[in-house]
C-alpha cells in the first residue's frame, strides 16, 4: 500500500524541506551544528536544524529568524498554527494568516451525515403522510391501534433525534487521511437501509395505492425502529469498542526523548493517532528547541578529528574502513569533555537557582503592594483617598518592580520566547482577580507546562503528519511503529499489547490470622 | 543466674576446651545450641530465670567432642572464644561457634551446679 499519495495534500512540507535546504545549509556553514535525519523509505527528508525558521509557536529561536522563508516556501492549505510572540515575526506571521483560506474539506464529512441523518429522520413521517395526501379518501379508516402506533412512533423519533443531537452533531476535532471505516460503514448502512425501505415503499404502496393505512403506519414503526438499532451499531462501534485497553502506546518525542506511556482499546492506526495528539496536547511539557543543544564549548572539541589517507592503489570500498578507523581513533583519544559537560551543567543550575530566588522574592515583594478593596471600606477615610484600581491597572502598577527578575529567569531557563511582555500581564491580571499568592502566579513560569498552555486559539488547527509503514486504516497490533511528524520534532508511537492477566483466587479466613512468639531454634555446631 | 539490668553479671563459671571434630567438610562440636535474644526465653526449660536470653547447650551428641570435653546438656555458655555469648542473637552464636578457621573453641559456661557447689565449699570452710 503506498503511502505516499496521501501526502500529497500536505506537500508544503516536502517542498519547504527540499527547497530551503541548500538556503539553510548556506546559514548554517559556520555554525559547526547539524543534524541529518534521514529517511526511512517512503518518509521524506527532514533536515533538522537548530535554526529553523520559525513558523510555529512551538518552535521559537528569535535570534535565528529567516527571512527569506516566505519565498522558498508554497502556500500551506490552511491548516497550520502561525503565532509567534517575538515581536519583529508577528508582522510576518499575520501576513501568512490572511492568505491562507480557511479549509471547508473538514466539513464535508459531517455535512454528509447531516444530510443522510436528515434523510433518515424524515423519511418515516413521508410514509405516513404520503397516502394521506395522495389518496385519502381511498384509505380505509384505522382506530385505536393506529393512534398507539403514532404515540409509539413520536417518541421514538423524539429519542432518534435527542441521541442523534447528542453523539453525533458534535463539530469534528480532527480530519483523517484515509476515510473513517466505521463511519462510512454506517453511513451506507443507512443509506442502504432507507433506500431499500423507500424502494419496497414506492413498489408496493405508491405504486397500487395500497389501501390499508395500518400495514403502513406498522411499515414506519418499522423503519425506525431499524434506525434505533442501527443507532445502536453506532453507538457501540463508535464510542464503546475502544473503551476497554487492550495496548499500550509508548509515545517518545524525537527532538528531547519525553516520553509517556498510554493504555488505549482497539482502534485504527489513524484514530490511534488523533487519540495520541489529544494527550499529547496536555500531557507533554512544551517543546523548547533552545533546551537541546549541548553548549558549543564542549562539542567544538569534538569536531577535530584526523584524516586517514590511504596510501593503497585500489580506493574502491576503504570508506568504511576509514570511517571505522576514525572513530576508533576518536574513542581511544582520551577526551575530558565529560568532565566539561558536568560543570556546565552544575554551574547552570546554580545560576538559575539564583535567578529563580531573586524572582521569587521579587514577585512577593510585589504582591505585598495591592490588596483587594472590600466593598464596605469603599466609603471610608477621606483623609487617604485610594485611587481604586481594576485589575488591568493593579496588574500594571505592580509588573514594573518585578519585570527585571522575571525577564532574567525566563532567559538564563530559555523561555522568553513563550512568555511575552503582554502574556505575563494578563496572567498577573489573571492571578490578582482570582486573589492567587505569588507561587501560584509563579507557577506558569517555574514548571514548563504542557503545551496546550502557550496556544493561542485559532480556528485553523494544527498540521501533523502521520507517517507509517503499514496503511493506517489497519488496527492496531503488537509491534506497529507509527510517527507524527511536526516540522521540527516528531512523536514516535510504539505499540505493544497488554499482558493477559490470569487472576487467581484465594481466600483467607479472617479468623485465621494467628501469631505465636518464634519458637526456640535449635542448632546443632 | 538472673541479672539486673545495669549490673555487671556475676557468675561461677568453668573454662571446657573443644576440639572440634573434622567430618567430612564441617568441624563439628557435637553439641545443640538454644536461646538467644531474638527467641523467645519462656521455652527455655534450662534456665532458672525465664526471662534469662542466653545461650543454652540443649543436645550433646553422644561420643562427641563436646561430651568428651565434659560439656553438659543444660549448660549456659557465657563466652567463645573470648566472645561474648550473654547478649547475642542465636545465630551469631551460632557463627561464632562454627568458625572455619578456628578447629578449638574455649567456652566459659555456667550451671546451676556449679553455683551449688561453691556455695557448699564456701559453707564447709567458713573463713577466718
Amino acid at each position: 500500500m503506498d503511502n505516499e499519495s496521501q501526502y500529497s495534500g500536505y506537500s508544503y512540507k516536502s517542498s519547504h524541506s527540499r527547497s530551503s535546504r541548500k538556503h539553510r545549509d548556506r546559514r548554517d556553514r559556520h555554525r559547526s551544528k547539524s543534524r541529518d535525519s534521514s529517511s526511512r523509505g517512503d518518509k521524506s527528508v527532514t533536515i533538522q536544524t537548530p535554526g529553523e525558521p520559525l513558523l510555529d509557536a512551538e518552535s521559537t529561536r528569535g535570534d535565528e529568524r529567516d527571512d527569506n522563508w516566505g519565498e522558498t516556501t508554497t502556500v500551506v492549505t490552511g491548516t497550520s498554527e502561525h503565532s509567534i510572540s517575538n515581536e519583529d515575526l508577528t508582522r510576518l506571521t499575520k501576513d501568512l494568516e490572511e492568505t491562507t483560506p480557511l479549509e471547508c474539506k473538514r466539513f464535508i464529512g459531517p455535512a454528509l451525515g447531516g444530510c443522510l441523518s436528515f434523510f433518515a429522520l424524515v423519511t418515516p413521517l413521508a410514509f405516513l403522510i404520503l397516502p394521506q395526501v395522495l389518496w385519502r379518501d381511498a384509505l380505509e379508516s384505522c382506530g385505536t391501534p393506529c393512534e398507539g402506533l403514532y404515540v409509539s412512533l413520536a417518541f421514538k423519533l423524539l429519542v432518534l433525534l435527542i441521541s442523534s443531537w447528542a453523539l453525533f452533531l458534535r463539530p469534528p476535532h480532527a480530519t483523517f487521511p484515509r476515510f473513517f471505516v466505521f463511519r462510512c460503514l454506517l453511513m451506507v448502512l443507512v443509506f442502504l437501509f432507507v433506500a431499500s425501505y423507500w424502494l419496497f415503499y414506492g413498489v408496493r404502496v405508491l405504486e397500487p395505492r395500497e389501501r390499508d393505512y395500518r400495514g403502513i403506519v406498522e411499515y414506519a414503526a418499522s423503519l425506525v425502529d431499524a434506525l434505533l438499532f442501527i443507532q445502536y451499531l453506532a453507538l457501540v462501534l463508535l464510542e464503546v469498542r475502544h473503551l476497554q485497553p487492550a495496548f499500550c502506546l509508548k509515545v517518545v518525542r524525537s527532538t528531547d526523548g519525553a516520553s509517556k506511556f498510554y493504555n488505549i482499546g482497539h482502534l485504527s492506526i489513524q484514530r490511534a493517532a488523533v487519540w495520541v495528539l489529544d494527550r499529547y496536547y496536555s500531557d507533554f511539557p512544551v517543546y523548547n528547541p533552545a533546551t537541546l543543544n549541548l553548549p558549543k564549548s564542549i562539542l567544538s572539541k569534538k569536531m577535530t578529528g584526523f584524516k586517514v589517507y590511504s596510501l593503497d592503489e585500489n580506493t574502491t570500498n576503504n570508506s568504511t574502513g576509514q570511517s571505522r578507523a576514525m572513530i576508533a581513533a576518536a574513542a581511544r583519544r582520551r577526551d575530558n569533555s565529560h568532565n566539561e559537560y558536568y560543570y556546565e551543567e552544575a554551574e547552570m543550575e546554580r545560576r538559575v537557582r539564583k535567578r529563580k530566588a531573586r524572582l521569587v522574592v521579587a514577585v512577593e515583594e510585589a504582591f505585598t503592594h495591592i490588596k483587594r478593596l472590600h466593598e464596605d471600606e469603599a466609603a471610608s477615610s477621606p483623609k487617604h483617598p485610594r485611587e481604586v484600581m481594576d485589575p488591568r491597572e493593579a496588574a500594571q502598577a505592580i509588573f514594573a518592580p518585578m519585570a527585571r527578575a522575571m525577564q532574567k529567569y525566563l532567559r538564563t531557563t530559555r523561555q522568553q520566547g513563550f512568555h511575552s511582555m503582554e502574556s505575563i500581564l494578563t496572567h498577573l491580571q489573571f492571578c490578582i482577580t482570582h486573589n492567587m499568592t505569588p507561587k501560584a502566579f509563579l507557577e506558569r513560569y517555574l514548571t514548563s507546562g504542557p503545551t496546550m498552555q502557550y496556544q493561542q486559539q485559532n480556528g485553523r488547527g494544527r498540521q501533523w503528519t502521520l507517517v507509517s509503514e503499514e496503511p493506517v486504516t489497519s488496527a492496531l497490533r503488537q509491534g506497529l511503529v507509527f510517527s507524527l511528524r511536526r516540522l521540527d520534532f516528531s512523536l514516535v508511537v510504539t505499540v505493544t499489547p497488554l499482558p493477559f492477566l490470569r487472576l487467581g483466587e484465594e481466600f483467607i479466613d479472617p479468623k485465621s490470622h494467628k501469631f505465636v512468639m518464634r519458637l526456640q531454634s535449635e542448632t546443632s555446631v | 543466674m538472673s541479672f539486673v539490668p545495669g549490673q555487671p553479671v556475676t557468675a561461677v563459671v568453668q573454662r571446657i576446651e573443644i576440639q572440634k571434630l573434622r567430618q567430612g567438610e564441617n568441624l563439628i562440636l557435637g553439641f545443640s545450641i538454644g536461646g538467644g535474644i531474638d527467641q523467645d526465653p519462656g521455652q527455655n526449660p534450662f534456665s532458672e530465670d525465664k526471662t534469662d536470653k542466653g545461650i543454652y547447650v540443649t543436645r550433646i551428641t553422644p561420643g562427641g567432642p563436646a561430651e568428651v570435653a565434659d560439656l553438659r546438656i543444660g549448660d549456659k555458655i557465657m563466652q567463645v572464644n573470648g566472645w561474648d555469648m550473654t547478649m547475642v542473637t542465636h545465630d551469631q552464636a551460632r557463627k561464632k561457634l562454627t568458625k572455619k578457621k578456628e578447629d578449638v573453641v574455649r567456652l566459659l559456661i555456667t550451671r546451676k551446679s556449679l553455683e551449688q557447689a561453691v556455695n557448699q565449699s564456701k559453707g564447709k570452710y567458713p573463713r577466718p
